[in-house]
């Protein structure tokens, strides 16, 4: 009974391979974002269907959480999104605090810095997002700017956690270690800088007339069908809802944070094409931008360091929640982070441990976007969806 | 909507026997859900106007180890009309054969995010899902032989002849 599938797969391609082309996009393509295979049934140019491959990177992360500590995990945690590790392991230390009951405890000053940093993660994400996206259009301008304002965010962060890319930052009941002496005035320096920066991508990008030819109006993801395929973040925000955790769960100090949900209103085209998947992003790093200034305005006057204040204190010493289960969720740079965890409440591992990645959600809607599309629209709508394949694999 | 409505609800479309049980006085509370029902359940909740639970956010498949004997799916729903969430439990007590899988209804047909989520269930626990259009495995290569994330998986010492160490 359990390989009929297979069978029925293979029966399909062998019949395809006789009538249409089968062509086989990745595991090395440059435009599939890492060790993505996509298998194309192709009639010339058009895609009849696309299948996905995937698990070149799966690196057994619930496995591994099964038998390690809480504590342990955090840093698979930062494998799973390598792009945005601080907002996965926010969400992993958000999930263990509740279960164990201390995340009213924490120190505002700790909540502050978490959402500094997530931003700032997430502001670097979405960076190699559009960057990435252009080049895969044929823009390779966009991509250079990007990168050269996203290393200034990876110095930050370096400076901070001591790694550039899986920081091990945010821990259970506080963080590895305080900010640096003179992190918020660079902070604050970077906001200044960024700002015109952010313009002149827009000037060369978003308003570029190729670009909004390639995008717009292609792979239009109407909201119904993005909801039932479990899409979150801006793929979901871009077809028009208002659909954002940080604000439906008001979890850390997002409540206290004034900033908007951008979402897509098909200016070039429709709603929900690829440029409105793409602007959402534009605009939300924008926001995360509002966000750090208030982050570092707070973070400098009533949140300010004391020389007493140590990261560390509410850290309990031994983490075993009590035996419940508990699903957390939390909006990472790309949608849903989610951790379901289930304690025993003997010890001090958890006794299974699924993670969603908003990765995996979103790219699972490419076989239905991707039908009777040209190729090369193919590759447009796989950008704008913005998969990370540590994630979708995990 | 709160839990009990929810509860009554169901019990008023489908009758009591489709609620098996449920878990309160926790921080998430569950409904355990007769496994032959999860479908309807699911579609119904979709579907009406009072719950509109139309977003699947995550799918957990359950092996509770080799003493309980008992696999189970664990789905978190959520509302994005009503900005609510849900959690809904099945479980059958089986075997642990690699021939006689366990056997569940598959969500396909309500939520599309069950297709991938079920794929990953069957893949590294060795859940069957009645009516998935194409269970096939997902993240391990075709010709993986066991299921990985049970309790009582012994890893394997050759992989294509080749010794892993």
């Amino acid at each position: 009974m359990t390989n009929k599938a297979f069978d029925l797969y293979q029966q399909k391609i062998t019949t395809a391979a006789t009538q249409d082309m089968v062509l086989n996009m990745g595991p090395q393509h440059p435009s599939t974002h890492g060790v993505l295979r996509l298998e194309l049934i192709t009639d010339g140019e058009i895609v009849k269907e696309a299948i996905p491959h995937l698990g070149y990177l799966h690196r057994c992360f619930e496995k591994h959480a099964e038998a390690l500590t809480y504590q342990q995990t955090i840093p698979f945690t930062d494998r799973m999104d390598y792009l945005a590790s601080m907002n996965n392991s926010h969400a992993w230390v958000m999930g263990v605090e509740r279960m164990l009951g201390i995340d009213q405890d924490i120190p505002k000053r700790i909540e502050y810095i978490r959402v500094l940093v997530c931003e700032l993660n997430r502001i670097a994400s979405h960076l190699i997002a559009l960057g990435t996206y252009g080049i895969d259009i044929g823009a390779f301008t966009p991509f250079l700017w990007c990168f050269r304002d996203r290393e200034h965010i990876m110095g930050m962060l370096e400076w901070a956690s001591g790694s550039r890319l899986l920081y091990n930052y945010i821990w259970i009941g506080g963080l590895f270690y305080d900010l640096p002496v003179g992190f918020e005035e660079r902070c604050a320096e970077f906001v200044t800088y960024f700002k015109p920066k952010l313009k002149e991508l827009n000037e060369l990008l978003t308003d570029n007339q190729i670009f909004i030819k390639r995008t717009a109006n292609v792979g239009v993801l109407p909201l119904d069908v993005a909801i039932n395929y479990g899409c979150s973040g801006p793929v979901l925000r871009g077809s028009g809802v208002k659909w954002d955790l940080r604000r439906i769960d008001n979890y850390s100090a997002y409540p206290e944070l004034d900033f908007e949900i951008p979402i897509g209103k098909g200016e070039m085209g429709t709603v929900g094409d690829c440029w409105d998947r793409y602007k959402v992003r534009v605009d939300e790093i924008a926001e995360s931008l509002k966000i750090i200034e208030q982050c570092v305005e707070r973070l400098q006057k009533d949140l300010k360091r004391t020389p007493d204040f140590d990261p560390r204190a509410k850290m309990p010493r031994k983490i075993t929640p009590k035996a419940q289960d508990y699903y957390m969720r939390a909006e990472g740079a790309r949608g849903e982070v989610g951790f379901y965890f289930m304690a025993d409440g003997k010890t001090e591992i958890p006794f299974r441990v699924k993670a969603r990645g908003p990765s995996f959600n979103n790219l699972s809607v490419i076989s239905e976007l991707s039908k009777g599309v040209m190729i090369a629209d193919l590759i447009a709508i796989l950008g704008s969806i913005d998969i990370v394949l540590g994630e979708v694999d995990r | 909507m709160m839990l009990s409505e929810i509860k009554d609800l169901l019990i008023s479309k489908f009758g009591s026997e489709v609620i098996v049980g449920e878990e309160a006085g926790v921080l998430q509370p569950a409904l355990l859900i007769a496994p032959s029902r999860i479908a309807e359940v699911c579609r119904e909740l979709r579907d009406n106007e009072a719950t509109y639970f139309d977003y699947l956010s995550c799918l957990t498949g359950v092996d509770y180890g080799v003493e309980a004997g008992k696999f189970g799916v664990v789905y978190n729903l959520a509302s994005i009309p009503y900005q609510t969430q849900l959690t809904l439990k099945i479980s059958i007590e089986h075997g642990r054969d690699v021939e006689d899988l366990p056997t569940f209804p598959s969500l396909v047909d309500v939520y599309k995010t069950a297709d991938w989520h079920e794929r990953e269930t069957y893949d590294l626990l060795g859940i069957f899902f009645e009516g998935h259009p194409d269970l096939r495995r997902i993240l391990l290569p075709d010709d993986w032989e066991g299921f990985p994330m049970r309790k009582d998986y012994q890893a394997a010492e050759y992989y294509k002849g080749i010794k892993i160490d």
